[in-house]
């Protein structure tokens, strides 16, 4: 029988996939026993949601936005007859056979190590989770192998963590292990805080158990008995799945006593964030677990020492633990085999902003930012130009298309002024400016500072005012070296790494775009026709329909026009406010 | 106002349960405020007696973490996305759509009591920005006009609800 599976992660439903399973559903209601309905997690594919796949045997062809109305067709043609609606494929994904469809050239580059079971399984099962291979790296982790064996495979797999700093995993289990005591925390860091980034949330909606599996593991290697997952409230639906992977897990006999009959002990506990950006930092995070305000400190103690409530505690991201059962089952040879030298394995990316095909991405270390951006990404939305990609988020920085070919790893990223991060990838086209891209990053730390370290606090508040002014015209000579200097600053005296990477963003512009800083100081223009204050408003006669909401909304009457003529804007009288684009029904109004 | 699995126990319950195990005033709060839709003066005094945490490090925590509001919320929690994603894809606009529909600004809630209005750094739908979420439902690829008409929507079928709610009180009374 065939089987009918909708992606119902968050980037699903909210493109609409609630209705088109409802579709199915009514269909299914009608037609009893025609199919079997399912749903799925993020396949990466995020573009073309609604997403719906039809799997028969060997037979898996992925639809890509899914109407209501195409799923009739599709239940009529496909499903009915056996006929397939090849200008509505996305992708075919036929066992033995080379992928097809129309996405599959961005496809192709793809490894999928941590996104194995996403978009694939029904991760609300557990059953699914294990007929795709799963629990069986913990069964051989328990039963075969002792902890340093466990340690051993994950450091020479050569896995680095993949929160951002990149710091290599084994050795810091080899760390949390050797310390003595019966108290040790597992902590997994799912509090993706990055502006821009989303690949924890996917794996968290679409493959639970794996990061749940990971997390055991690690227990048995560093000889702890409790574990945390720290997840962001904003993830109402991971927070759903994970809890729901946490009881089939305990029911199933791989959380809880004894543990596949192994006398190892171990269980999992969810806490939620409550909405603070420095708790992604792990000393902060613990300070929020134990129920305080989320604020850094001193390392060393260094967590695998004093961690969780003073004890010893491992702590990594979610994508790291992810990747462990694999490596377990596969072999740490295997991993290594993917990636460069010092960054070894795979990275799931997040491609997001103005490119084509934005999703979730998962490639070899490696591989370059050009490949990522057109191979795997499509290009830029409406053929425009290529301008940059920011990665890092707030502590990353804007690497520009001429350096595109810099190969994404935790050596030749860093070298560019920018960070590897947590896998966010912001694509920039002409229209962006990237000033105003600054000062959002600055902005978003100002607000995120914890408040701790003065030069934090009070310093990105005055980098903040000045990239404020600069952005509304009102930018002065000496502007760009104080920014230089408090950057100077704040990445010398603040204790953690919010402070320390905040002047990021500021410092790869300055570097790179430093014509646009300029316009803006000197010529009080904004090259990208983005900043409000510095640009003018205009209509466009294709566009307008003459129907006078702008004019009578326009709060300085600075839009006059006839009725079912085109509208003018004078600019004199205007004040920049931008109300006439948010009530244009025909999208007429434009900056330049 | 965000309803999960992993709190679907009450305030009360919660505080009754509580047998002094450490890091427990966050589930609290956060169940406070699922409870009273904000954290009001007195589940602060609650959760200090009960827990022994001095009320002034309640609130120490409370005004630490966005996710806590001191004031009553509206029935929809706007959260409007501005993360880089967002932002880049003019996610300003949407916000400045928002608050003109809407009649107030970021961090305001209508005079009806329906719709409060906040930024959130990230809702992780970045590649179908920009976003915003109400309550925990996602909604996606946003324009100007399509922001108006999803809050039009929300307006509309709540006067049905409550021209619903007043036939049938109505019709209680004539009986």
């Amino acid at each position: 029988m065939k089987k009918v599976i909708v992606g119902m992660s968050t980037c699903g439903l909210s493109a609409g996939s609630q209705k088109t399973y409802d579709r199915f559903g009514e269909l299914l209601a009608a037609n009893p026993g025609a199919f079997e309905l399912k749903s799925t997690g993020c396949i990466g594919m995020c573009y073309r949601e609604p997403l719906v796949e039809i799997r028969e045997n060997a037979s898996r062809i992925v639809y890509g936005s899914v109407t209501p109305e195409l799923a009739d067709r599709i239940f009529n043609e496909h499903i009915t007859a056996n006929r397939v609606l090849d200008e509505h494929v996305a992708l075919r994904m036929d066992r033995g056979s080379e992928l097809g469809g129309a996405e599959a050239p961005h496809q192709k580059e793809q490894v999928r190590i941590v996104l194995r079971n996403c978009g694939l399984i029904d991760p609300e099962s557990i059953a699914e989770y294990e007929e795709a291979g799963g629990y069986k790296a913990l069964r051989t982790a328990l039963l075969e192998m002792k902890p340093d064996e466990i340690t051993k495979t994950v450091k020479d797999s050569g896995l680095r963590g993949r929160g951002g700093a990149g710091f290599p995993t084994g050795l810091k289990w080899s760390f949390a292990a050797a310390q003595k005591g019966d108290v040790k925390y597992v902590v997994c860091n799912a509090d993706e805080g990055d502006p821009g980034a989303f690949m924890d949330r996917s794996v968290l909606e679409g493959d639970p158990h794996s990061v749940i599996e990971g997390m055991i593991v690690c227990a048995k290697a560093i000889g702890a008995h409790m574990g945390y997952i720290y997840c962001r409230a904003e993830y109402p639906m991971a927070i759903r799945r994970l809890t729901i992977a946490l009881d089939a897990a305990r029911e199933k006999g791989y959380l809880g006593k004894n543990i596949l009959g192994s006398l190892f002990d171990f269980d999992v506990k969810i806490k939620q964030g409550a909405g603070a950006f420095v708790c992604g930092e792990e000393t902060a995070l613990f300070q929020s677990i134990e129920g305080k305000r989320g604020m850094p400190r001193i390392r060393p103690p260094f967590p695998a020492e004093k961690g969780l409530w003073q004890k010893p505690t491992n702590n990594n991201n979610v994508e790291t633990y992810a990747n462990i059962p694999w490596i377990i089952m596969n072999g740490a040879a295997a991993y290594a085999a993917y990636g460069t030298e010092k960054s070894r394995g795979t990275k799931v990316f997040a491609l997001a902003g103005k490119v084509a095909c934005g999703g979730l991405a998962e490639v070899p270390m490696g591989i370059p930012i050009n490949d990522l951006v057109f191979k795997i990404g499509g290009g830029i939305k409406e053929g425009r130009a290529f301008k940059a990609v920011q990665m890092g988020g707030p502590s990353g920085g804007c690497i520009p298309a001429s350096l595109g070919h810099t190969p994404v790893d935790f050596e030749s990223i860093p070298a560019t002024g920018a960070i590897m991060g947590s896998g966010g990838l912001v694509v920039m086209d002409d229209q962006t400016c990237m000033v105003e891209m600054a000062r959002f990053f600055l902005d978003f730390t100002q607000n995120e500072s914890c408040g701790k370290c003065t030069f934090c606090r009070v310093g990105t508040l005055r980098m903040l005012e000045i990239l404020t002014r600069i952005t509304q015209g009102e930018g002065r000579s000496e502007d760009v070296d104080n920014l230089k200097t408090l950057a100077a600053q704040i990445k010398e005296a603040s204790l953690c790494g919010l402070g320390q990477t905040a002047p990021n963003p500021v410092l790869t512009t300055l570097k790179y775009f430093p014509e646009e800083y300029e316009a803006h100081i000197r010529d009080k223009r904004c090259p990208a026709a983005s900043c409000t204050a510095l640009v003018d408003f205009c209509i466009d006669p294709e566009k307008c329909t003459g129907c006078t909401v702008c004019a009578k909304n326009c709060p300085v009457e600075a839009i006059t026009g006839e009725r079912k003529t085109v509208h003018t804007i004078d600019m004199h009288k205007c004040a920049r406010c931008g109300k006439c684009i948010t009530v244009c029904t025909f999208g007429a109004v434009y900056k330049k | 106002m965000v309803a999960t699995a992993a709190r679907d126990d009450n305030f009360s319950y919660r505080l009754w349960r509580y047998d002094g195990a450490p890091g427990e005033l966050i589930p609290l709060l956060q169940s406070a405020q699922d409870h009273f839709g904000y954290i009001p003066r007195r589940a602060i005094s609650y959760i200090s007696g009960v827990t022994r945490v001095p009320e002034s490090d309640i609130y120490g925590v409370i005004t630490f973490y966005s996710q806590f509001r001191l004031q009553p919320m509206g029935k929809y929690v706007i959260k409007a996305c501005d993360g880089t994603a967002c932002h880049v894809q003019n996610s300003r606009t949407i916000i400045g759509t928002l608050e003109d529909e809407l009649g107030i600004e970021v961090g305001g809630t209508t005079e009806d009591g329906l719709f409060t209005l906040s930024t959130v750094a990230c809702i992780g739908c970045c590649s179908l920005a920009p976003v915003i979420m109400i309550n925990d439902d996602t909604h996606g690829r946003l324009t100007p006009q399509s922001v108006r008409k999803i809050l039009r929507e929300y307006r509309r079928r709540e006067q049905a609800a409550r021209a619903q709610d007043a036939a049938s009180c109505g019709e209680a009374g004539a009986r």
